[in-house]
């Protein structure tokens, strides 16, 4: 740990080891089009420790996505802009710094792995190229070292025969396989922490288990922060010890992952919870969450989630933005009526 | 069930259709108006010539020759008279018939034969689109003006009783047959990537004929690329006109054409007589710029997400 | 579900039969002169059986040739050799002229609902298009009124028959290719993973939406999804394939609760249950490698290459879709033996 702690103070300055591993505090993102400013992010915050893995819960269009790109600082802008919050690594507001200091922290504190493999490897080289490139650009290795490197990498990611496929191009490899190349590239550098962002979505069931029990392996063994972004709460209730279930560009509820799952206190983690069909149960007519996702260029008054909650109060929902309540220890949630749904009393 | 609204509230409007919609759309753009008034204008003066000179174009004047505009749009000769003192305006107004019959019969034509057998290709594949990509391939390697000597040869020394198909029959046929590969090669594209669209397949599955999909599905589609290309073409008919009329196989004389007026007025540029090329030039620049702004908002209004 | 109709006279004719249906597609080399080199085995020997107001689902991974099977059924490919008989009638060898009056009983909902609709037509063209086809089904000034009475059906407002796609969102794109599916009045919808590109709030909307038409209608549906989850709560029978072969066939619950064929197990046990209390309690089977090629799929049981029961036997021979001696539904693997991977819990 004490060779850790050197690197992370060369390259993060001012970087207090006792902070939490990455806090995300208020953080908002806009996105700029045609004159009109739509929010994305409205302020979200979580934390997370060293060995933990929080899973960033929401539907399409919640924000999640556009979340872990500020965090990374790869944002497109335009049209995206991050309007607020901070985002501390180690203490250190990684928004303040120059982009000279946010490129060290990408690979070196940071990493991503994304959902489509294939469009984030470049075609044209291969992937022991591509994994080699980056010992050699941030950590000017040789050339030989590099793709000694690589092979090893490969081989800790389960790839059969890494000496030879190093040498392969990524459409020579299967969807299982590339994105067990994608996380051997995030992993080069030795990162603090991960973000994957719906790692598995694309991937068949029996190879989905394969790559998140891969994740959780490496998690433990480098004892790496994963911040885990998907809409499968199915894989979030194998893998999470903390959840954050995102809407409409909100962190609407945080919880640990027991109580997630078992006393959610907000009404959409309950109402998603109740509307995923399962293997292990049978029913016929699904509960369902009524409407659609908002469109977050109007966003309904209030509380954004009122037109389609089961527990609102006509007047008061529509009128009056939500508090953060605080259920219990660690467990908040933005309702008007979170400690009754918590309860279960409404 | 509950009553679903889409996220974006619009007003209904009564009874749309894909082109109604894209017309009403356009209408309301200035640009386009813009565009469409130059176009008038210059249709005008191909249908009626008579209303924007009484000159005679072929009544020219030796001694007459070269007379600057110098009182601008006023006198005798308004636009002044070219290098064999025939009335400059006169030329102009009576060559644009010539000019856009020939450019628009080019284009029609080219489109048409272009986009049937690029949607045919694409559309059916295997040996259809065999014979026409090999058709297509032949036709690029042979340089349009080649060709077009090649026919031209053919129609030569007939002379011109002044009807109009006679003066641009020849160049018309020569042009579109060495011109209608590019709208081919892009319906061509268009189509195969169309095909193999969901909504495609959807219409094959509920029993659609092959004719209703390449015209409800395939069509719309194809035509947006070829939007894009048929205004530059267009420029470009008009100077390949010109070239032939070098050539003595173009617009047959006496009629005379924009491609001939500006081929000539580059020997005058020069000399001082600047306006002499500038003016159908101008003119030239205005129309391409018309039909292109007019494509291009086409396009637009052809795409609902646009709207 | 038909009660009125009351046929209770001899057993039921199914509505949809498909006996030893194959499909290979050739691979070809050469650009002049084409040759075939092999052959994609995406069908291989498939016997399928479906009666009015039943729902036949059909799972497995990509690669395992469930939608080539969606094109045969509904008469989009032809078979290479085996009978698709839709009412009774024979449509596996149809001309595309002679198979237009049994398109009207058998129909395609897709799985992705942005590709799915012409983005150039309005709702009301999309939805109409079926009776301009079949001009003989509904007089042309009724039309209107027919699409206005679809569209209310799968719950959305008829006065939206002026919009184009775009402005809707995914759940109602999806309900739009429904109706234009239901157009004719089918007896049989294919559906090829209708809910896979939703949110998990709006898949129970679609889901529900199926199921009631199915109630109303007395539709019957082949529902292909890899979300085994999705497929129990609609499912009566199940069909589980693995690359182009179905290896177990039974009802819902015999697949679910006594699934026999090692594959079903893996496939089973891979799905996460959003239940964290059961993490590292559930019995896992974590499959090694991924789908072989369909080009050249493995000798005898195509699993064996994955399995951890093969013997050489399962080189040798391929094993038959059977009950066997102890079994209670079909199955095809030499060592079949029931195994409870959904509820078991180490």
């Amino acid at each position: 740990m004490a060779e850790n702690v050197r690197v992370v103070g060369d390259t993060l300055p001012g970087a207090d080891l006792n902070a939490p591993l990455l806090e995300v505090d208020d953080l908002r993102v806009e996105f700029r089009v045609r004159g009109k400013r739509i929010p994305a992010v409205r302020g979200a915050s979580f934390t997370l420790e060293r060995g933990r893995t929080l899973a960033v819960v929401g539907e399409s269009g919640s924000g999640k996505s556009v979340t872990s790109q500020a965090i990374m600082g790869i944002l497109d802008t335009p049209p995206g802009y991050v309007t607020g919050g901070e985002v501390r690594l180690h203490g250190v507001d990684l928004l303040k710094q120059g982009e000279e200091t946010r490129r060290t922290v990408r690979g070196n504190h940071i990493a991503i792995v994304f959902q489509d493999a294939l469009s984030a490897l470049n075609p044209l080289w291969s992937v022991g190229f591509q994994i080699g490139e980056l010992y050699r650009v941030h950590r000017g290795t040789s050339r030989a070292d590099a793709r000694k490197r690589a092979i090893e990498l490969l081989d800790l990611v389960g790839i059969p025969d890494a000496k030879n496929r190093v040498g392969h191009y990524p459409h020579q490899f299967s969807g299982g396989m590339r994105q067990r190349v994608m996380i051997a590239m995030a992993l080069a550098l030795d990162p603090e922490v991960l973000i994957a962002d719906e790692p598995t979505t694309a991937l068949d069931v029996t190879v989905q288990a394969q790559i998140m029990r891969l994740l959780k392996q490496i998690q433990d063994d480098r004892h790496m922060g994963l911040i885990l972004i998907t809409h499968d709460l199915g894989v979030v209730a194998d893998v999470a010890d903390e959840v954050a279930v995102m809407y409409a560009g909100e962190v609407v509820e945080r919880a640990s992952i027991h109580d997630a799952f078992k006393r959610p206190a907000h009404p959409y983690t309950k109402a998603l919870l109740r509307a995923i069909p399962r293997v292990d149960t049978v029913g016929r007519e699904l509960e369902v969450i009524p409407g659609l996702p908002p469109n977050p260029a109007s966003l309904p008054s209030g509380c954004p989630f009122h037109p389609r909650c089961w527990a609102a109060d006509p007047e008061k929902c529509s009128t009056e933005a939500p508090p953060y309540e605080e259920v219990a220890e660690d467990h908040r949630a933005l309702c008007h009526f979170a400690k009754e749904v918590y309860r279960d009393e409404r | 069930m509950t009553e679903l609204t889409a996220p974006t509230a619009q007003s209904e409007v009564p009874q749309a259709s894909l082109w109604k919609d894209a017309f009403r759309t356009m209408a309301r753009r200035p640009d386009v108006i813009f565009a469409t008034l130059i176009m008038l204008f210059v249709f005008t003066m191909a249908a009626f010539p008579g209303l924007f000179t009484d000159k005679d174009p072929t009544r020219c004047l030796g001694r007459d020759a070269r007379l600057r505009p110098d009182t601008w749009f006023t006198g005798e000769h308004p636009l002044g008279t070219d290098g064999f003192g025939c009335d400059f305006a006169a030329t102009i107004v009576h060559g644009t018939r010539p000019t856009i019959t020939l450019a628009l019969t080019v284009i029609i034509l080219s489109v048409l034969i272009g986009m049937t057998l690029g949607i045919l290709a694409g559309y059916f594949g295997r040996w259809v689109d065999a014979i026409i990509s090999r058709a297509l391939d032949v036709f690029i390697v042979i340089p349009l003006m080649m060709g077009a000597i090649l026919l031209l040869s053919l129609f030569r020394g007939r002379g011109s009783s002044g009807n109009l198909l006679e003066t641009v029959g020849p160049a018309a046929l020569a042009l579109t047959l060495f011109g209608w590969m590019e709208f081919c090669r892009y319906a061509r594209a268009a189509t195969i990537e169309t095909k193999n669209l969901d909504y495609v397949t959807a219409a094959r599955c509920l029993g659609a004929r092959d004719r209703r999909i390449m015209f409800k599905h395939v069509l719309p589609n194809a035509i947006v690329p070829i939007t894009a290309i048929v205004p530059t073409s267009l420029g470009s008919v008009i100077v390949a006109e010109a070239a032939l009329a070098v050539l003595g196989i173009g617009v047959q004389p006496p009629a005379t054409s924009w491609g001939v007026l500006l081929s000539n007025g580059t020997q005058w540029a020069g000399g001082g007589y600047i306006y002499l090329f500038g003016i159908p030039l101008v003119l030239l620049i205005l129309t391409v710029f018309a039909f292109a702004t007019f494509g291009d908002a086409l396009r637009d209004a052809l795409d609902p997400k646009l709207r | 579900m038909n009660a009125e109709l009351g046929q209770a006279d001899a057993a039921p004719e199914p509505v949809l039969e498909a006996t030893g249906v194959v499909k290979h597609f050739p691979v070809q080399r050469g650009i002049v002169v084409k040759r075939t080199v092999g052959h994609v085995q995406a069908v291989d020997g498939v016997d399928l059986k479906l009666y009015a107001g039943k729902t036949l689902g059909v799972v497995g991974e990509s690669g395992c040739g469930k939608s080539t099977l969606a094109k045969l059924l509904v008469g989009l490919e032809p078979p290479t050799s085996g009978s698709i008989k839709v009412l009774g009638k024979e449509i596996g060898n149809l001309s595309s002229r002679r198979i237009r009056p049994v398109r009207r009983d058998i129909q395609l909902v897709f799985q992705d609902p942005y590709t799915s609709l012409n983005p150039r037509m309005t709702v009301g063209d999309i939805v109409g298009e079926p009776f301009e086809i079949h001009t003989d089904v509904i007089p042309r000034d009724k039309r209107a009124k027919e699409v206005k009475e679809l569209l209310d059906m799968v719950g959305l407002s008829p006065d939206h028959v002026n919009r184009y796609p775009h402005q809707f969102s995914g759940g109602q794109r999806q309900r739009i290719g429904i109706a234009r599916a239901l157009a004719l009045r089918p007896q049989v919808l294919v559906c090829d993973e209708p809910v896979s590109a939703l949110d998990v709030s709006i898949q129970g909307q679609v889901i529900n939406l199926l199921e009631r038409l199915q109630e109303e209608l007395g539709l019957a549906y082949v529902f292909i999804a890899h979300d085994l989850s999705v497929v129990r709560h609609i499912a009566d029978e199940v069909a589980v394939m693995y690359l182009g072969k179905v290896v177990e066939h039974g009802t819902s619950a015999e697949i679910y609760d006594h699934p026999r064929h090692p594959y079903t197990q893996a496939l089973l046990s891979a799905v996460p249950v959003p239940d964290p209390d059961l993490r590292g309690h559930r019995e896992e089977i974590v499959l090694q490698g991924d789908v072989p090629s369909p080009i050249n799929p493995p000798s005898g049981c195509r699993f064996r290459t994955r399995c951890w029961k093969a013997t050489e036997k399962c080189a040798e021979e391929v094993p038959g879709l059977d009950v066997g001696d102890k079994g209670t539904h079909p199955t095809a693997c030499f060592y079949a033996e029931e195994r409870d991977v959904t509820h078991a819990v180490k």
